[in-house]
This record gives structure tokens, sequence and C-alpha cells, in this order.
């Protein structure tokens, strides 16, 4: 098992159920990016989600944040002004269970428990993320998942990211986009807005 | 080796049936563009090896939609994801032959195919290695005619099958049928399976002909002076082209017999009845002399009566007459010939010698089915006999004769097919030693039965449809072939399929024609000795 202080620790699991769960970062807005790989440990098992949206709101849900800036020279200005803002906030992320790993053996198909509350989650390492990109059977859960955020849009965020640890960009896209073809084969349109938002 | 497959594979088999052929799809790294049809590839079965033949290549699509809005393929990398996922290229390929993994089917060699692959087995590009075991290689037995497209191995034919049956070479006007004979011949010449009698129409095949683009080409006594005689009927033509001939063959009247004359019904453009009135004139004057006589009738008294008796009509007769006339104007038709030429041809070929007939200037089609045939009947009743005598005396039978003959549907068409010496040794003369070589380049002029006798056919390009059907009549895997047939270029390819091949192949022909070609044919120094013989004679 890879050591955990090597990879970077982006928050906290406050809400999990079987296919996904919502975490809370330690810094208000340091949420990992759409599309990233984060895992979260729940022993013996590791579990892998793909962030599929984010969201910063006042603490209390009642209470909506004012404009304050009238008076300020820039935005900075305000939260210099008015420290306890950053107290007030939170940010959140949501990350759909792909996957998980028991042992040395990765799996990508929802594991058999969800993630617990409290546990730590990461933003996984290059090596990790090319580990987990072997096998393109997570595209299956996306693309099924009924998320806020639209299927296109995740998909080819996730690819996006995920092709950054790969030296040869293009060619993980093609390979990733064939096999969206053949999953998308009834679905052209689909198939066509996620290339058009990979192909740059 | 399994390196080498690895690269060279094209797909998976995805559907298909024994009769109608095997739906590959190609995998996206195979190109469609590089496929071809007529090329050869093995399929991996889990029990054995399947070699098939690619008949057709198509396009699909996984969703119709594609072919109404398709994707920007502008953009590389949209066409490099759609390439081989939601576009696919598939193969229509044809299986023809199993190879065992067993000893017992090592040593049996391919069988023919009675099953397919099971579903998705690889499909491969076939390897030299493959295509040598289908078709062997050179042997004594062996003759290498061409190779398979795009590969260097070479497709033997097996000679001595070849000429246990009929064969025939068909291909359009200019498609190296003349080409692919010569070379069939030197095969048969060199390999020693058979003796060959040519009546050569455009006397090509004895001594120098042309190739289309004007290069002058080595004929048969070039190659191989000792094994072969050139028998001229136009003694000026040949001695103007310095050609040594053997034999000037002159023919007496008094062998042209009625059935001659039923054969030319078409060309002389004779009645019916004035054929008919052969057979009389020839049962009153009898077989040896009635042509003589015929012509030398003279209007009168004495001739109505004669007609009269015989009961041929006037008007019968002067068709016949002026048939009659037309072959009398053919120069080398004398009234008595000096020697025999079919006693001639026989002496040659019983020494083992391969007799080419040269016609020279009389090209036109009435001496050539008058020579012909005439000859070949007397070589036919002769072999018949030794054979029969063979049969009956247990001893040697005759070597095998090969006779070859071009405009083929002059003599085998229907309406004549039953009567002409050849239709009878197209049928039946297997038996008896003979077989033909037909050339043609109208066989849906030929007659049904005997195109069905053919042994093996080698067809170059043919376009028109009766023809193509007509070759291809009974064929297994008719309508694949066909679209490989009418795909052939038009030069030096051709499709072989029949009794001396393991299965249909499509081959590029052997160069024929260079210097260097003529070395693999025979050893060299027998080159230069045969060409100063000829010069030594024309000096």
């Amino acid at each position: 098992m890879k050591n955990m202080d090597e990879v970077q620790r982006v928050g906290e699991v406050i809400e999990a159920s079987t296919t996904d769960f919502v975490a809370q970062c330690y810094e208000l807005y340091q949420s990992p990016p759409l599309g990233s790989l984060v895992k979260t440990r729940d022993l013996p098992l590791e579990l892998y989600g793909i962030v599929y949206g984010a969201a910063t709101t006042s603490l209390e849900p009642g209470r909506r944040p004012i404009a304050r800036g009238k008076e300020e020279a820039s935005e900075e200005e305000i939260y210099r002004s008015s420290p306890q803002l950053l107290k007030l906030l939170k940010s959140e992320f949501s990350a759909l269970v792909v996957g998980h790993r028991q042992g040395d053996k990765l799996y990508h198909y929802l594991p058999p428990k969800p993630a617990r509350i409290h546990g730590f989650v990461y933003l996984c390492g290059p090596e990790e993320v090319k580990e987990f990109s072997q096998s393109f059977d997570f595209l299956n859960i996306l693309i099924n998942a009924h998320l806020p955020v639209s299927t296109e849009e995740l998909v080819a965020a996730c690819l996006r990211q995920m092709s950054q640890v790969y030296e040869d960009r293009r060619a993980f896209l093609v390979t990733a986009g064939k096999e969206l073809a053949l999953l998308l084969s009834g679905n052209l349109n689909q198939l066509k807005a996620i290339l058009g938002r990979i192909k740059g | 080796m399994t390196q080498q497959n690895e690269n060279r594979r094209l797909g998976i088999v995805v559907s298909g049936s024994l009769n109608k052929g095997l739906e590959v799809r190609l995998d996206s790294s195979a190109s469609v563009e590089d496929m071809a049809v007529g090329r050869y590839v093995t399929i991996e079965g889990q029990m054995r090896r399947f070699f098939g033949m690619i008949t057709d290549v198509s396009l699909g699509v996984i969703d119709q939609k594609l072919t109404v809005t398709p994707p920007d393929v502008s953009d590389p990398f949209i066409a490099e994801v759609l390439a081989g996922t939601s576009t696919y290229g598939t193969l229509h390929v044809l299986p023809m032959l199993t190879i065992g993994g067993d000893a017992v089917s090592l040593i049996e060699g391919p069988q023919p195919v009675k099953t397919v692959p099971s579903h998705f087995s690889a499909v491969n590009v076939a390897s030299q290695q493959d295509v040598e075991l289908v078709f062997g290689s050179e042997d004594e037995r062996k003759f290498y005619i061409g190779t398979p497209l795009d590969m260097e191995t070479k497709i033997c034919l097996n000679l001595e099958e070849l000429v246990k049956r009929s064969n025939g070479i068909f291909g359009k006007s200019g498609t190296g049928k003349t080409f692919l004979t010569r070379l069939l011949l030197i095969g048969m010449l060199q390999k020693g399976t058979a003796a060959n009698l040519v009546f050569d129409m455009h006397s090509e095949y004895g001594w120098e002909g042309r190739s289309e683009e004007g290069r002058k080409v080595k004929a048969l006594k070039q190659l191989f002076p000792e094994k072969v005689a050139v028998f001229t009927l136009d003694e000026e033509s040949s001695r103007r082209r310095r050609v040594s001939t053997d034999f000037v063959v002159r023919i007496g009247y008094d062998e042209i017999e009625p059935e001659d004359i039923g054969l030319l019904r078409q060309t002389l453009n004779l009645t019916e009845a004035s054929v008919q009135a052969v057979y009389q004139l020839a049962r009153e004057f009898g077989d040896r002399r009635w042509i003589e006589v015929t012509l030398g009738l003279e209007d009168g008294d004495e001739t109505r009566q004669l007609l009269t008796r015989l009961s041929i009509h006037d008007s019968t007769y002067r068709n016949l007459r002026r048939g009659l006339e037309t072959i009398r104007r053919l120069p080398f038709l004398l009234p008595h010939a000096p020697d025999n030429p079919v006693k001639r041809i026989l002496e040659y070929l019983d020494r083992g010698m391969n007799v080419v007939l040269e016609f020279g200037r009389y090209t036109d089609i009435t001496a050539y089915i008058l020579v012909a045939n005439l000859i070949t009947r007397r070589i036919h009743s002769q072999y018949r006999e030794r054979m029969e005598k063979a049969i009956g005396e247990d001893i040697a039978q005759p070597r095998p004769l090969v006779i070859t003959i071009e405009e083929a549907h002059k003599f085998l068409n229907p309406e004549v097919a039953s009567q002409t010496i050849f239709g009878t040794i197209a049928r039946e003369m297997r038996k008896y030693n003979v077989t033909l070589l037909v050339i043609d380049q109208r066989p849906s002029g030929i007659d049904d039965e005997v195109m069905s006798q053919i042994g093996t056919k080698i067809t170059c390009l043919l376009d028109n449809d009766k023809d193509i059907d007509s070759v291809l009549a009974g064929v297994s895997g008719r309508s694949e072939l066909k679209s490989v047939l009418s795909r052939l270029e038009s030069r030096q390819q051709a499709l072989i399929f029949g009794h001396a091949v393991p299965m249909p192949v499509v081959i590029r022909t052997r160069e024929y024609g260079s210097a260097e070609s003529y070395k693999d044919f025979i050893p060299s120094e027998q080159i230069g000795k045969a060409e100063k013989d000829i010069e030594e004679l024309w000096e």
C-alpha cells in the first residue's frame, strides 16, 4: 500500500452512499478539479472516485452571504477586512465511486460498502492515475450515472485530467475515444459531444 | 513466427456460412485500403487452420446515423477514434481449405473445407509458408507459373495432373493468353509430362513472337531446339521470319472428308442441304476423290443429269460449289499431296518431339478449322488404336498428348461440338491420353457440355457477363470468384481454378520475355547454342 503522505490530502468525507460521496475541503476553494481521481480509505478497501461537482456555500443552509465589496478596493480586501468569512463558508466536492482496490488488485466496479464518514480524501498522484486508467471499464459507470452535471462534460473532463499524466496524451485519448465509440454506439450525438471536448 | 502473425493480423470472424463465405471484421489497425480481393488469409480456428481468399471488401458503420450525418473527419483525432470502432471495414472471405494440426493432416496436406471456423477466430494474412504448404514448391512435376498477388511465393501447377484433363485458357484479347499458353507449353516441355501438338494460328509459339510493347519474345523452338519441331503451312512466311522449319505441310484434296466440310458450314456459309449433298457426292465418287471430281464438274447436261440423279437442287449445288472454291483457293491444298503430314506429325510425336504447326499468312478461320480438324481426327484415331492395343496387350501406353487450339469457340460451339473431333476429345479422350488445351476469348461460345469437362481453367480478365458465367459454371463459390475475376488487372494476372490446383488462385504471371527469364527455363549455354545454330542455318 502506498504511503498516504506522499499524496495530497484534499478533504474529509461528510456524506457517503454506495455510488458516491461528498467531502468537505480543509481549505476554502481548494476542491480538486472536475474529473480528477480521488480516493478514500475504508480498510482494507480503498475507494476511488471521480470528482463530478464542487460547491462553496454558507456554513448555515439558511444564511446566504451578502455582497460586501462596495467600499473595498479589491476582492482580496473583502476577506482581509472580514476574516470571519473564511469560517462561515465551506467548500465541498462530490465524487462518483468508480472502483476500488483490495490488496494489490484494482477493481473497476463498485465496492461492497460505501465510504466512511470522516474518511480522509486524497487526490491521486500521476502513477496511481496511470495505474487506474489502464482499463476503461470505469467509463461505463460515468456514462450511466445520473448526475447534476452532464455526462459529456464529466467524461470529457475526466479523460482530459487523466491524459495529463501520460507522455503521449493523444494516444491515450484516441484509445479512450475508441472505447467510448463502442460504449456509445447507439448514441452518436453524445459521442460527438465528448470527442469534441477532448480533441483539443 | 508468432510475432510475425501478430503483425499480419487482419481481424476476426464475426459471421458467415460455408456456402456464402465468412464476414471478417477488420481490426482498427488494418486499413481497408490495404486489402485486395484475391488475396489469401489464414483463419486460426480452435482445432484447425483455414485457408481462404478475400472475395469482397466492404465498409460498415455501427450506427446508421453516421451515414446520414457524417462526423467531422477533417479532424484527425475524430477520424482516428472512429476508424475501426464506429466505422469499420469488413472482408468477405471464402474459406477454401483446412490445414489440420495433427500428423495425419500434415501428410495428407490441405483438405477441401467442410466447415467454418468458430466465432471470433483470428484472421491473418497468409504467410509465405502457408501458401507454399498449399500450392507446393517447384519439383519435377510441378511448374512455377506465377506468384500470388503481393507475395513472392511461387504458385506451382501440377502438370502431370493438368494433362490428365482438357484445360482452358480464357481471357479478353490482349490480357496475356498467349504468354500464359507459352508458359504452360514450356512447362510441359521442361517437365516432359506430355507431347504437344500446337495449332499455331498466329505463328507465335514455335518461333519468336512479339509482346504488346513490340519486344521480341522467344518461343518454344528457340528454348528447346532438340524437343520442338516447327511445321508450317506457309513456307514463305516462315522463311521471311527466319524460322527454321522442319516440315512444310501440304494437304491433298483426297485427305478432306465430308465431315470436314460439315464443320466448315458456318465459315463457308453453306446451307444444311449443301452439307447433305457433300455426303451424297462422297458416296458417289468415293471419299478420296469427291472434291477433285466436284470441282472438275462443268456446267452442262452431264452435270445436270448427275445432280438430278442425286436429287441435289441447283441452288444447293451452287452454294456448295462456291464453298469448295474458297477451299480450293487455299494454297496449301493440292490435288495430291507429296507427303502425308499426319504421318510426319505422328513420327515426330513418337520420337518425343513436340510439334508446332504454323499457319503463316493463312490466319483465316476456314484454313484453321479445316487443317486442325483434319489432322486431329487422324491423330485421334491413331491414339485410340494404340491405346486399345496397349490395354489389350498390356504394353506401355502412348505418351499423353496435348493438342492446343486457338479460337476454340469455332470448334466447340454448341452447333458443331457434337460433330467435331475436338468435341469428342474434350468429352472422352482423356481415356486415350489425348487432351486439349483450349484457348479462347469468348468462352460463352463454347458448348456447355465441353466447358464442364475442362479440368483446369486459367482465365485472364473477362468482362462480358456471359463469358464470366460460362467460365465459372459449376464452381463452388461462384459469385465470389466472379467479383475476383472481373477485377483482375488487364495484364499479367490470371485466375486459376480446377483440377491442377488445390483451390482457386489469382496469380501474377511469371515473368517471361527477358533474357533473365529464359535462364530459369533452360541452362544458359543452351540458349547461346540454339541461336548460333539458327544463324548458321540462314547464312
